[in-house]
Formats: C-alpha cells, sequence, structure tokens
C-alpha cells in the first residue's frame, strides 16, 4: 500500500465519511432485521432492569424521579450523552408525567435546558394535558460544573426523589450527587461519557452504566425498532474495530506496517 | 396544523444536520460556506439559549422562596447575587476591579470550598466501596488506586522501590488501554445518538 496514498485519505476525511455511511446501512439493515423478530435481540444490562423496576415503583407509590443531564452542551462533544438523557426523559414523562409528583429534570447548559422543557411539554401536549405542564420542571441548575452540582444537591435532599438517574457529562463532582442520593437511600443510576466520572461513578454507586451503555437507554427503556438497530450497527462496528486494531498490531509485529 | 409544523421542524434538524456533517468530511466551497454560516447561527442560539437558561434559573429560585420551600432563604439569595453581580459586571466592565474582586473573594473560594468538599467525599466514597463487600473488580480498583497514590507521592524524600515504575506503567498501559476502549465505545455511541437525530426517529426537542 502506498502510504501517501493511504494517508490523503485519512487527511480528506473520506475514511470518516466512509465511517457514518456504514453505521448508516448497518443501522437500516439492523432495522429490517429487527422488524422481523418478534421480540428485540439485546443482552442482559442489569442496571436496566433494575432502572426499569425502579421507574415503575415511583409511579405507583407516587415519590419523584430525577433525572441529571450533566453540565454539557449540544455544541460539544458532551452534548452526546446528553441527547441520550433525553430520549429517556421523554419516555420517564409518559410514565410517571402524570403522576403527583412528576420527574424533575436538571440541566447545566442553557441549550439542554430549553431542550428538556420541550421535551416535558410535547409529551404533555402529547397525552392532551397541556395545562399541567410547569416550565420548572426542566431546571438550569447552574451553568458552570460547580454551581450545578451545588444546584443540583438540594433537588436531591429535599424533594423526596426515589430515584435519581444521572445521565450526561460529569466530572469527578458526580461523586457529590452520588453521595447525596445513597444519604437518602435512594437508587443512583450513573452514566457519563467522561472517563473520570465513569471511575468515581464505579467507586460511588452500585448501578453504573459503563461507556456505550448510556448510549443503549432507548433500546432497553423504550425498545424502539431504530433504537435496537442503532445498538446492533455498534456492537457490529465495535468489533469491526476489535478486528482492525488486532491486525494492524499483528502486521506492526511482523513489520509490516 | 400541529402536524405540518412538527414535520417542518424534523426537516429542518436533519437536513441541517445532514449540511454540517458532509461539510466537515468533504470540503466544498459551497458546503464550507454554508455550515460556517448555520454555525454562526447556532453560535447566535445558544447564546440566547444561555439567556433563557439564566432566567429559568431565577424562576425556579422564586418559586422556591416563594412556597417556602426548604433552603427558600439561599434561594434569595442567589437571586439577589445574581442580581448585583449583573449590575457591578454590568456597569464596571468584566476586568474591572470590582468584577474581580466579586470574582476572586467569592466565586473562586467557593469553588474552592467544593472542591474540598469533594475530596473527602471521594476518600469516604473508596471506604463505601469496601463496605458494599469486596470482589475481584473492587480489590483491583483499591489496589490499583493505593498504587498510583503511593508511587506519586513519597515520605520525607524516601520513595518505595519499584513503586514509582508500577504506578508508570499501570497510568500508561493498562489504564490508557482501558480509557481508549471505553472511549470507542462512547464514539460510536455518540455517532448513534446523531445518527438517529439526523434519520429523525430520535426527537430530543419536542413532538
Amino acid at each position: 500500500m502506498n502510504y501517501v496514498y493511504l494517508l490523503y485519505i485519512v487527511d480528506s476525511g473520506i475514511l470518516g465519511l466512509g465511517f457514518v455511511l456504514i453505521f448508516f446501512f448497518m443501522m437500516i439493515i439492523s432495522a429490517i432485521i429487527v422488524r422481523r423478530r418478534d421480540e428485540p435481540l439485546l443482552r442482559e444490562i442489569p442496571t436496566y432492569s433494575k432502572l426499569k423496576r425502579s421507574i415503575n415503583l415511583s409511579v405507583e407509590s407516587g415519590q419523584r424521579l430525577h433525572l441529571s443531564l450533566g453540565s454539557g452542551g449540544i455544541n460539544y462533544m458532551q452534548g452526546g450523552s446528553a441527547l441520550a438523557g433525553l430520549s429517556l426523559l421523554k419516555r420517564l414523562y409518559r410514565m410517571a408525567g402524570l403522576s403527583d409528583r412528576p420527574p424533575v429534570v436538571t440541566s447545566g447548559d442553557g441549550t439542554i435546558g430549553v431542550l428538556s422543557r420541550d421535551c416535558i411539554r410535547s409529551v404533555y401536549e402529547e397525552v392532551g394535558v397541556r395545562e399541567e405542564y410547569e416550565p420548572t420542571s426542566g431546571q438550569v441548575s447552574g451553568l458552570t460544573p460547580g454551581s450545578y452540582i451545588a444546584g443540583t444537591l438540594p433537588v436531591i435532599l429535599d424533594q423526596q426523589v426515589s430515584t435519581n438517574i444521572l445521565m450526561g457529562h460529569f466530572n469527578s463532582e458526580i461523586a457529590l450527587l452520588a453521595d447525596a442520593s445513597e444519604r437518602r437511600g435512594s437508587l443512583t443510576v450513573a452514566g457519563s461519557d467522561n472517563i473520570t466520572a465513569q471511575a468515581v461513578g464505579y467507586a460511588s454507586t452500585e448501578d453504573l452504566l459503563v461507556g456505550e451503555e448510556l448510549y443503549a437507554s432507548g433500546a432497553y427503556i423504550q425498545a424502539s425498532t431504530m433504537h435496537v438497530a442503532s445498538l446492533h450497527a455498534q456492537d457490529f462496528l465495535r468489533w469491526a474495530i476489535v478486528a482492525v486494531i488486532l491486525v494492524a498490531g499483528a502486521l506492526k509485529l511482523a513489520g509490516v506496517l | 396544523m400541529r402536524q405540518v409544523r412538527n414535520s417542518i421542524v424534523v426537516a429542518i434538524a436533519v437536513i441541517t444536520g445532514i449540511i454540517i456533517l458532509v461539510g466537515y468530511f468533504i470540503e466544498l466551497p459551497v458546503l464550507k460556506n454554508l455550515r460556517i454560516m448555520l454555525l454562526h447561527y447556532a453560535v447566535i442560539f445558544i447564546a440566547v439559549a444561555l439567556i433563557v437558561g439564566v432566567v429559568n434559573l431565577v424562576q425556579v429560585h422564586w418559586k422556591k422562596f416563594q412556597n417556602r420551600q426548604p433552603g427558600g432563604v439561599y434561594s434569595l439569595i442567589l437571586i439577589i447575587s445574581l442580581l448585583v453581580t449583573i449590575i457591578v459586571v454590568g456597569y464596571f466592565g468584566p476586568t474591572s476591579t470590582p468584577s474581580l474582586w466579586i470574582f476572586s473573594n467569592i466565586q473562586i473560594p467557593v469553588a474552592s470550598s467544593l472542591i474540598a468538599v469533594l475530596t473527602v467525599v471521594l476518600t469516604y466514597t473508596g471506604v463505601r466501596l469496601l463496605k458494599r463487600g469486596l470482589n475481584l473488580f473492587s480489590f483491583l480498583f483499591m489496589a490499583t488506586v493505593l498504587i498510583v497514590i503511593l508511587g506519586t507521592v513519597s515520605f520525607q524524600g524516601f520513595r518505595i522501590p519499584g513503586l514509582s515504575e508500577l504506578r508508570t506503567w499501570i497510568t500508561q498501559v493498562p489504564a490508557v488501554g482501558g480509557a481508549r476502549g471505553i472511549l470507542l465505545g462512547v464514539a460510536l455511541g455518540t455517532i448513534a445518538t446523531g445518527m438517529r437525530i439526523l434519520m429523525g426517529s430520535d426527537r430530543p426537542y419536542g413532538r
């Protein structure tokens, strides 16, 4: 292989666009396969099973759910994790929005705050109770990571929350939220795109979503076709990347690369 | 009518996303200019969303104070502090002496206090991990934490032989390998989320 040609492919962005297109086609193929099945084929993630049970219990016992979307904005890479959290938010509101204590959502960024309120309002419109919507259900707790944590702690401590779902971009401060939740005896489900937050989350909570598990909430809680299909495409491409890394490693050892 | 409005919203989101994505990968002047223009609009929207966020923050805390909820007094203090800061920074400028005084004497000490509390909570978290029951993974986690901490510090100039090298190996080989594996998963998850939004099957923005 001519290295100059290889570098041109990498530099020109063709490789990136090709990867995205492969992902797109894999999603379409997976969606067709998923539609033909009666039950979606998903590996068991205990945290999601526990979360589902906890959501149902909260609805039945009239307790509040808290979804924390972190302090990442959609203008950065970190926004992806908050968008995954927003998908879950709609589902949470469909399940518990009409209870006496509707879920409360906190975010640390203006754009995510606007999107969270838009999602909540849309669910109320969907079920025909637009007047039930309260703009303060989607709160912006603080606009810096520190102030966000400081503003979210009172929600966990004072609002009789039974389940705290921390799903978004956090740093090591996630320990403060998990600790507050633990002190209140609430279930804590944590997932972040940040490595530090994942390490801290491992120590501070029993129910951690590691790596890409965070983005699978739609498939496990909503089980819509495209969510499941994107999860299958993700799995396929992960195995492809593993194969490429192993082959490249072997070629490097053999002195070819 | 609402159905039409929703379809238009989805179409705008999908088309904008595709232009930005393709413009990122392919260097076509028309596409590049369009992409830059859309990104400029996005920056303006984000700035407006920031203001909306501040208004929401005030709304939430005012409601908390009005309803005499627990910690309502702190909510009032927050609103007063916010107004004072806006007036001072707006009148004197962000780099003026009064603005910098607020920053150095209020914001930095408060942020530092939070970090100090975090240090204590992280230590307690480590203990709680052991209390939850020791298994192979929690043992490995705590052993790694101890090796990295002991390999970083010295006791009166004395270092445990080999520990510093072991720390370097752990942080540069297994930790980096594991972190890259997790980050690959995160990247794939982010692409999947983006693709679902581009295809209009996931709408984190209303109906």
